[in-house]
């Protein structure tokens, strides 16, 4: 098989896609966002609830999507659990730098470790916007709501 | 030689292929297999000389110079005005407005003729698989003069029910808009059956011909419809010019839609005149290089045995089809009698997106997405298809290269 697709697509993406973590409604979310890609039409909701110590106490994220954007969605709340809004929109923009194949800055080691899987959508310039799409949706959450597009 | 044999020289793809330079590229190592004819079709060699020659020996503006260049250029592009004119066989080259594609087209009808006859509460009937192009002009006229949308449905195999459509049309209908072929589902609907239900009420209709004009032989007055649009580029032409055809009482009606040169009689500092159409619908320097283009993509067209074209596309998708049946995860989209040659499926547990990348890479363009019809989409209760479009180039052999991609995404991604 192509190697590029092979990481694009590889186990642990599958895995995130077919299996979503933290998939279905938040009940009680302080911070709801909707994204929309007009690309493809596919559609995602995130909830999170943030303390006031302005630390993300949990997260769900609901919608349909390709492998890409799920298993990024899947990912994200895993990773952004527990951490602080400011943190977590540092993660952000260490992901958005990883998946568009420029130079990594934000990311710590162990972030970069765990992010490193979405590393193959940088081939792919056509499906950044799969793997961006609930990131955005996250931050757009966090900053009040609304709707999130890719474009 | 059998009747069939003899019928299938009369077209033969693999000479065909050899004008459309493009297709004995690769991609990723992999040789193209170009499946979104729907997008967009290649371009032969005989398009690209036209346009070179052309731009190289003849070419100036048109209708304006009194110079010998503008004398040929101007004897050109109406010339090309009646390449088309005798492709649609309309009667007269009057008849044919050049705009910048099929989604002008509609829009011009949207405009010129349709905004100064709406009042609130009047309706367009249009049917669900239409294409965003020949929904969003009619939304303008419901967000800003209150028209009435409404919207006809599909049997589940995707054809239109002309009866449904019938009881659509009521007293205060102002035009039907419906496409001539879906290009999602392929659906050939019956547009001289529709336009002879919508005139019995006084209805006029507006065929969306942009696959219309591919895939079957047009032939606007006996279609007795009253505007036909239609793009080149989809007829293996250039990008950036299309046609509306529309009859000429209709266009004698029209107030003009874009402002500018070329398309006055006569401009004064308070007063301004108009000259007749199709001028009164040609505002600015028009796509004079791609006219040229554009007649010489139909003289290509014409220079098969159409009806040869068509049995060849059909063959590809019944192929194509009988080649999808093998696999039980994967279910065709749209399956009426008679449809042109595009085929839509979805797979059960993949994202068309997910797919199309991996039949990317091995060299097959298909198109992901919902194809500018989400209505469509939510009608059959999916976000998106993956679609693949055959054209007279395409081979029996590439069908055989998608299946055995869409086999190997099932292994990868299943």
């Amino acid at each position: 098989m192509d190697q590029s697709l092979r990481e694009l697509y590889q186990e642990v993406i599958l895995d995130h896609s077919r299996h979503p973590r933290h998939f279905g409604k938040l009940e009680h979310a302080t911070n709801t966002a909707q994204g929309y890609n007009p690309l493809c039409g596919d559609r995602v909701t995130v909830y999170l609830i943030v303390g006031k110590d302005q630390r993300i106490a949990d997260v769900k994220f609901e919608g349909k999507g390709c492998a890409i954007s799920q298993a990024s969605a899947s990912l994200m709340t895993e990773m952004i659990v527990g951490r602080t809004v400011a943190e977590a929109e540092k993660l952000m923009g260490g992901f958005l730098e990883l998946v568009k194949g420029e130079n990594v800055v934000d990311l710590d080691d162990d972030d970069r470790e765990r992010l490193d899987v979405m590393a193959g959508v940088s081939a792919f310039p056509m499906r950044v916007k799969c793997a961006t799409l609930a990131w955005h949706t996250m931050k757009s959450a966090l900053e009040g709501g609304g709707t999130a597009k890719t474009e | 030689m059998t009747a069939q044999a003899k019928f299938r020289t009369a077209f033969n793809p693999a000479t065909a292929r050899k004008d459309f330079q493009i297709l004995s590229r690769s991609v990723y190592g992999k040789p193209l297999v170009y499946l979104d004819n729907a997008a967009s079709a290649q371009k032969p060699r005989q398009v690209l000389d036209a346009m070179d020659d052309f731009a190289m020996s003849e070419y100036a503006n048109v209708h304006r110079g009194v110079h010998y260049l503008s004398a040929t250029a101007t004897e050109r592009y109406e010339a090309a005005r009646d390449t088309v004119r005798k492709f649609l066989n309309a009667e007269s080259a009057g008849e044919i407005v050049f705009t910048k594609g099929g989604t002008e087209a509609i829009n011009l009808v949207a405009y010129s003729y349709l905004m100064p006859r709406i009042e609130p509460g009047d309706e367009i009937v249009l049917t669900v698989m239409e294409h965003h192009s020949n929904i969003v002009p009619w939304h303008f006229l419901r967000e800003r003069q209150g028209a009435v949308l409404r919207w006809v449905d599909l049997r589940d195999d995707g054809s239109l029910d002309l009866d449904s459509l019938n009881a659509a049309i009521g007293p205060k209908t102002k035009l039907v808009a419906v496409t001539h072929i879906s290009n999602v589902l392929g659906t050939v609907n019956p547009i001289k059956e529709i336009v002879a239900r919508a005139h019995a009420k006084g209805v006029p209709v507006l065929a969306d011909g942009c696959q219309g004009a591919v895939h079957e032989t047009v032939d606007v007055r006996d279609l007795d419809v009253d505007f036909y649009a239609v793009t080149a580029h989809k007829l293996y032409g250039p990008t950036g010019i299309g046609v509306l055809y529309a009859k000429k009482a209709h266009l004698k009606a029209m107030r003009p839609f874009n402002g500018g040169g070329e398309m006055i009689n006569e401009v004064t500092r308070d007063h301004v005149t108009y000259a007749d159409p199709p001028a009164r619908f040609e505002a600015g320097t028009p796509p004079i290089i791609e006219s040229v283009g554009f007649a010489a993509a139909l003289d290509y067209v014409n220079s098969f045995d159409r009806a040869a074209v068509k049995a060849h596309e059909h063959d590809l998708l019944t192929y194509a089809r009988e080649g999808v049946r093998q696999f039980n995860w994967l279910s065709v989209i749209g399956d009426a009698p008679g449809k042109a040659a595009i085929l839509s499926f979805e797979a059960e547990g993949m994202h068309a997106h997910d797919l199309a990348t991996i039949l990317d890479r091995e060299g097959v363009a298909v198109r992901a997405g919902h194809h500018c019809a989400q209505p469509l989409m939510e009608r059959f209760g999916v976000a998106s298809t993956t679609r693949a479009s055959f054209a007279l180039y395409n081979t029996r052999a590439e069908v055989d290269v998608m299946i055995e991609a869409l086999a190997k995404a099932r292994k990868i991604l299943g």
